[in-house]
């Protein structure tokens, strides 16, 4: 009982990581109808950058901060410069693009830092909190990471419901061409749009890190598992990319504990494969069935 | 207000605007007939900027706006209400307009006022515009370029999918408009009879080309004109 | 009607003679290389070969079908452990094997394909991405039967006693490979323009006007998957002989994406572009060596140059060229969304 308590929370803790990587991924998709394949890796970047500084400065909290802030530039700058020229191609250049960004980020990785994969500290504690008498696999920081992404989810929720920049990057995503007709600057919603996805991608980058080590490729399952958890919940709903994200953490919290851990990218394949085949618009999307 | 000089638009070997020239005063209607692909819709399509002038000048209040973007073109006072209404489905009655006013920031219109004009609206506020008649989004539409206190007002068939008499409503509200606002409206419509109805000018484009532009009275008096072109 | 055009409709007919005139002429001009090189050459044919073989069947996919696919690399694989296990623990021989990997890499196709053929774009790209990092994960969780980290080793091929005592093993190695790869050359120039070839370009130009002829549009697109998967298994078995091993390091995400650069630089669609594709993936490792070696980069750099440069080829293919691609790829335009 008690392993099945355990593997459940973690899969709620894995499964904030997921849901951060998902609700970058459904952001971009709103904004410019585009899967960014190379979010992974941008996120990989970002969470260098933070073990840089707090390698030199010994800050975690700093190193925290800059995480964020590069991803906020790093996402802009990639908009602007690679994704704009193809936000009005066909919907398979975007997607070479990006899978080309993420060859090229994950090789200048390894150029900068070497492929040996190292160490990335915790914000908290990592000892499972004790119940009772018995240890649970949950730790503080566990907390953290499921606090501080339902707060974030929280804060882009009410940014786009509330407030009138909200409002014109929900109408520059829905419907661009009348958006510039009401005077929507389009351009810069969408940067807008990249940006605050790359914030969250950092976020689950520094969360994640202390599990997987940081190393150039260790990001690709969460990758993989984000994409996948954004399809459950939906690629145009933020609430579902959350709920997607927990719901998938779980469902492979309980495959690596019974299954062996090498069964979860398999596990995550037939899981996409199934929401693909009977509900492509995801499990709570609001919006009509597409054909995928 | 608004100058069109020789304007054309090509997509690539069809041009679709054919050195086209008029003139929109201010607080006047202007109709622009024709039938289906004379090229009525890439003309406003041209003049707000959405599709790239090859030739020609577009003028608003003594600027050349021409090369602009279309942000830039409407933050100057120029609005478009598109074919089809462009209402944003997903967003509420209330979302639309306020997404009208935005780039005006203090100086847009409060919600009210286009409330007053348009009490259906009123009754529908925070219902997602999906759920809206054709006639109500027309109105919400209209309302939504209003709240930007726009000099110029550019309509691309308003009628289209509409019963009669919600027509008439709305050609007698365009009118109203242009007098009480004093704006400037350029008209498209393939009913070029419920649009002559409100103008002081009427301009028919065949094939992208001007090929009549005069009093209302006078296109309705000429037979063959009106055969050919207007379908009536 | 003009001597000329009944000359080519001809020459059309007869595209099965065309295509045998075309690879013995191949077959020729590679066997002289072969002698002229030298055994690392030698190794560097047998692996251009093996990476034509799957970036033909590629190529079919994408610039045929207009479909993406990520998971060649996973294809491979599956076909250099059927390979493996069969010559391996078996005792098969080798062109019974060699088949018999393309065959099970077809049928393992099949199943990927159905689900491929209802998948567009982002999400048939997300779902073949997720094959190629799930499915080499299975060599971990089966550690007995696929050899774990370490993988499985075989016996290097033996040349047949008539070549001569002397005859290199890399010359072999590689003359097995070629035939391969004209084999796929064959069969390929065949398929595309038969009848199934024209399929295939009818139901990636226009889905609806290809059903509306009467055109199974759900099963063509599985068919040119299943294609391109035997190809991959054939290009995986090819691998393993040249290498002597099939181990899952062999078929990183990374190999995925360096063939889906080869596809996307030579030219989306032609089997000749598959060539210069091929040609690529072998030749740049290398210059990327000799490159570090002549400005004195770390190893960290040069192991990683040819990747970062598939990317920036990848990227700058999109943004430049993107009519180019484009026309190549004729990617299947979906209603994404309306304007309201």
């Amino acid at each position: 009982m008690t392993k099945f308590i355990d593997l459940t929370l973690s899969g709620i803790s894995t499964g904030a990581v997921y849901a951060a990587v998902a609700l970058a991924l459904v952001l971009i998709w709103r904004a410019t109808r585009i899967v960014n394949f190379a979010q992974g890796a941008m996120l990989m970047i970002t969470t260098f950058i933070a073990s840089a500084v707090i390698s030199s400065t010994g800050s975690y909290w700093l190193g925290f901060a800059v995480a964020l802030v590069s991803g906020l530039v790093f996402g802009a700058v990639v908009e602007r410069v690679l994704i704009r020229p193809v936000e009005g191609a066909p919907p398979l250049n975007a997607v070479i693009l990006t899978l080309g960004l993420y060859t090229l980020l994950v090789a200048i990785a390894g150029m900068i830092w070497g492929s040996t994969p190292r160490s990335f500290p915790a914000a908290f504690s990592l000892r499972g909190y004790d119940v009772g008498g018995t240890r649970l696999l949950f730790t503080p920081n566990d907390t953290f990471t499921v606090l501080v992404v339902i707060a974030v989810a929280v804060v882009l929720a009410l940014l786009f419901r509330a407030t009138s920049l909200g409002l014109q990057m929900r109408a520059a995503a829905f419907a661009p061409e009348v958006a510039r007709l009401l005077g929507v600057r389009v351009g810069r919603m969408f940067t807008l749009g990249w940006a605050l996805a790359a914030v969250a991608g950092a976020l689950a980058g520094v969360l994640v890190a202390p599990a997987v080590f940081l190393g150039p490729n260790s990001f690709d399952p969460i990758l993989i598992s984000g994409f996948v958890a954004a399809v459950l919940g939906g690629l145009d709903s933020p609430p579902g990319a959350v709920l997607g994200g927990l719901l998938l953490g779980v469902a492979l919290s309980y495959v690596s504990g019974y299954e062996g851990s090498s069964l979860v990218p398999l596990a995550a394949l037939v899981i996409l494969v199934v929401v693909l085949m009977v509900r492509p618009s995801g499990l709570f999307s609001a919006t009509e069935e597409r054909r995928v | 207000m608004l100058e069109v000089e020789g304007l054309t638009t090509q997509y690539g070997a069809v041009r679709a605007v054919d050195g086209v020239s008029l003139e929109v005063p201010e607080g006047s209607v202007t109709a622009v007939l024709g039938a289906n692909g004379a090229g009525k819709t890439s003309l406003l399509r041209t003049i707000t900027g959405l599709v790239p002038a090859q030739a020609g000048r577009v003028v608003f209040a003594g600027e050349d706006i021409t090369r602009l973007a279309v942000e830039e073109i409407v933050r100057r006072g120029v609005a478009h209400v598109p074919e089809g209404r462009g209402v944003i489905a997903e967003l509420t009655v209330a979302e639309n307009l306020k997404l009208g006013g935005l780039w005006r920031g203090r100086g847009a219109a409060p919600a009210e006022e286009i409330y007053e004009l348009f009490p259906r609206l009123d009754e529908r506020r925070r219902q997602p515009a999906s759920r809206l008649s054709g006639g109500e989004r027309q109105m919400l539409s209209i309302g939504r370029a209003l709240m930007g206190r726009p000099r110029v007002l550019l309509l691309d068939e308003p009628s289209l999918g509409l019963a009669p008499v919600i027509v008439a409503q709305i050609m007698g509200m365009i009118r109203t408009l242009a007098d009480t606002l004093g704006l400037a409206v350029l008209l498209v419509e393939q009913n070029a009879r419920s649009a002559l109805s409100i103008a002081n000018r009427g301009i028919v484009l065949n094939l992208g080309r001007v090929v009549a532009d005069q009093e209302p009275h006078e296109l309705a008096a000429d037979e063959r004109l009106r055969h050919a072109y207007l379908g009536f | 009607m003009s001597a000329v055009v009944r000359a080519r409709e001809v020459l059309a007919r007869r595209m099965i003679l065309r295509s045998v005139a075309w690879v013995l002429l191949a077959a020729i001009v590679l066997a002289i290389l072969s002698e002229v090189a030298g055994a690392y050459q030698d190794l560097q044919l047998a692996t251009g070969a093996y990476y034509f073989a799957v970036l033909a069947g590629l190529t079919v996919l994408a610039g045929q079908s207009g479909q993406i696919s990520l998971g060649q690399g996973a294809l491979m694989a599956v076909g250099a452990y059927t390979f493996a296990l069969l010559v391996g623990n078996e005792g098969w021989a080798l062109v019974p094997a060699i088949v018999a990997a393309v065959v099970v890499t077809a049928v393992v196709g099949i199943p990927v394909g159905a689900a491929a053929s209802r998948l567009r774009g982002p999400y048939l790209a997300g779902v073949t991405l997720a094959f190629a990092v799930g499915l080499p994960a299975l060599a971990d969780k089966f550690p007995g039967t696929f050899g774990g980290e370490n993988g499985l080793s075989i016996n290097p091929p033996v040349p047949p006693s008539f070549l001569g005592s002397s005859f290199p093993l890399e010359r072999w190695e590689a003359w097995i490979a070629l035939a391969g790869a004209l084999v796929v050359l064959f069969a390929l120039l065949n398929l595309t323009s038969s009848g199934v070839g024209r399929a295939l370009r009818a139901v990636r130009d226009d889905e609806i006007a290809a059903s509306l002829c009467g055109l199974r549009v759900g099963r063509t697109h599985t068919l040119a998957f299943v294609v391109s998967a035997g190809c991959a298994g054939l290009a995986g078995a090819l691998l393993a002989v040249v290498l002597q091993l099939a181990e899952p390091g062999a078929f990183p995400l990374q190999l995925s994406l360096s063939l889906l650069t080869g596809v996307v630089l030579g030219g989306l669609g032609s089997l000749v572009g598959a060539i210069w594709g091929a040609a690529l993936l072998t030749l740049l490792p290398n210059w990327a060596n000799d490159l570090a070696n002549s400005f004195s980069l770390s190893t960290k750099v040069s192991e990683n140059l040819p990747l970062a440069i598939y990317g920036i080829v990848l990227i700058g293919a999109m943004i430049l060229w993107p009519s180019g691609i484009q026309g190549g790829v004729r990617a299947l335009i979906r209603r994404a969304r309306g304007p309201s």
